[in-house]
């Protein structure tokens, strides 16, 4: 579903590479943690799958297309099949749940019944029936985390990128929310999420991979979030 | 859905930057309205060289009895003279450049002299002091000086007079109005311009969470964009519009009411004029918004 193949990256000429020289592939369906500091590569990682950035070396594949040869019309395409949740949320303030949620399917020129159908049957995967009227402000932050959720995954995209999005919310919180996500993973979705917390890496004991300094350091199934504990 | 969508986001943010927009219009209304109001001063200014040029003409004078200017040192003109001269503007090298050729001699100039006469000068002429002349039309008044070559210095020619000389002096102040109108209008479409830029700028700031979703999931950068794109043209139209609607108001009331009335004997532009020197100011507009959008909009919402 995503490969690396010696991927590098460096923004600046004669910089420290931000990815250096990382092969790696993640199949259909599974769930996977992308650990590691600030500055490791994390961002650059899920910039490349989502083309925001290009490669400076290397191949990157994603949901059958080769992203480097993408051309930049096609980049929309490609994000429809990539969902994408943010530690900060990013939901429309102005614009109740259910109008955020609709938000993603207008802009992508989705038919109004296909909109009335499909929201409501998202908002009640993530548990948010009956709080469709509710504005962002009026909602906990784990609510607010689960409308996020609900707006990346409506189009049931075959991945789900999650940068830390257990970020800003308290441990209980975000076990709810990892429910979730692993629930989605379970419809067969992929998904990659960048994570600092190691509380839950340890807990969901799926597959690792660790990025130092821009480099793979570690790829292991059913892993925990430090080397040192293992 | 797009479509709905796309003018909701329209409307929305013109509503929101509002004050923005609003200037937008009123820049472009004034610059445009200077725009046009130079084309229409150039129609005007064609209208009356077009009627004017019709009837002036070339004005031969010849030798009068008491002449003192070198030209005529050897008297008043001779009826062989006047006979060369007229052979060579009816027959002669210059013939093809000559539409018609009219002599007025001393009597007729005395009494045209009279009719125009206000002051009452003409009871102490007489016909004697009036000089004949040959009146000459041109096929083309441009070729003047083809034909004052060949006349002047004729015997018996005095002097040789271009009648657009009189109008020459006016129509280079015209053209130097004209020049300057265009001139600011320039510069107020510069203003216009980096306006529109700084508006869609802001729009685009301001929309920001909502095109970072937009590209986060998928849409088009043409749907992306395309309300920015819009919000400007959409302003700078209207301010061509109230351009137009301005000069076709002037031109309806204060040259056709109000100086047809006055100064009847001039051909005015009309405001068939004004509609069409109409789709180049919405053209203009359209294009200095198309050009305000290239200019900002890549940086703004990159895909």
């Amino acid at each position: 579903m995503i490969r690396f193949d010696n991927v590098s990256k460096v923004y600046a000429r004669g910089a420290k590479p931000a990815l250096d020289d990382v092969s790696v592939e993640i199949e259909r369906g599974d769930f996977v943690f992308l650990v590691g500091s600030s500055g490791s590569g994390k961002s650059t990682f899920l910039k490349l799958i989502l083309r925001e950035e290009r490669p400076t070396t290397g191949d990157v594949y994603v949901a059958g297309r080769h992203l480097n040869r993408l051309s930049s019309w096609r980049v929309p395409q490609l994000r429809r099949e990539i969902g994408a949740v943010f530690q900060d949320f990013r939901l429309l303030p102005n614009k109740t749940v259910y109008q955020n949620v609709a938000f993603a399917l207008q802009v992508i020129g989705k038919k109004r019944h296909v909109i009335n159908s499909a929201v409501p049957e998202i908002l009640d995967l993530v548990g948010l029936g009956g709080k469709e009227k509710r504005l962002p402000h009026e909602l906990s932050g784990g609510e607010q985390q689960r409308v996020a959720i609900a707006r990346a995954f409506v189009n049931h995209p075959p991945i789900l990128l999650c940068d830390e999005p257990t970020g800003n919310l308290d441990p209980g919180t975000s076990i709810g929310i990892m429910r979730l996500l692993d629930r989605i993973n379970r419809t067969g979705t992929t998904v990659l999420m960048a994570t600092h917390d190691d509380d839950i890496v340890d807990q969901m004991r799926k597959r690792v991979i660790e990025l130092r300094g821009g480099e793979m350091v570690r790829d292991q199934d059913r892993g925990v979030y430090g080397m040192e504990r293992v | 859905m797009r479509l709905r969508f796309i003018l909701a986001e329209v409307l929305n943010g013109l509503r929101r930057n509002s004050t923005m927009a609003l200037s937008v219009v009123l820049v472009t209304f004034v610059s445009l309205t200077f725009v046009g109001a130079a084309a229409l001063f150039q129609l005007q200014l064609g209208e009356l060289k077009a009627s004017w040029y019709g009837k002036v003409e070339v004005t031969i004078g010849l030798c009068p009895d008491n002449a003192r200017s070198t030209q005529c040192a050897a008297g008043p003109v001779t009826e062989d003279q006047e006979q060369q001269i007229r052979t060579l503007l009816e027959e002669g090298a210059v013939s093809n450049l000559v539409k018609k050729v009219y002599f007025e001699t001393k009597e007729e100039a005395f009494e045209n002299y009279k009719k125009l006469d206000i002051q009452g000068i003409a009871d102490l002429l007489t016909a004697d002091q009036m000089q004949p002349s040959f009146r000459v039309k041109l096929n083309d008044p441009e070729q003047f000086q083809v034909v004052s070559d060949a006349v002047a210095g004729l015997p018996g020619v005095d002097y040789v007079q271009d009648q657009r000389e009189i109008f020459s002096q006016l129509f280079k102040l015209l053209n130097a109005a004209t020049l300057v109108a265009a001139a600011l209008a320039g510069v107020m479409l510069l203003a216009a311009g980096l306006l529109i830029t700084t508006t869609i700028r802001l729009s685009a700031l301001s929309r920001r969470r909502e095109t970072t979703i937009m590209r986060m999931v998928g849409s088009s950068r043409t749907l992306i964009q395309a309300p920015f794109m819009l919000e400007g043209a959409v302003a700078a139209t209207l301010g061509a519009l109230f351009a137009v609607g301005t000069l076709y108001a002037a031109v309806r009331y204060v040259v056709g009411d109000w100086l047809k009335s006055s100064v009847s004997w001039v051909p005015y532009v009309s405001q068939a004029d004004v509609m069409a020197v109409a789709p180049y100011l919405v053209g203009i507009a359209v294009a200095l918004a198309a050009a305000a959008s290239v200019m900002t909009l890549g940086k703004y919402t990159r895909a």
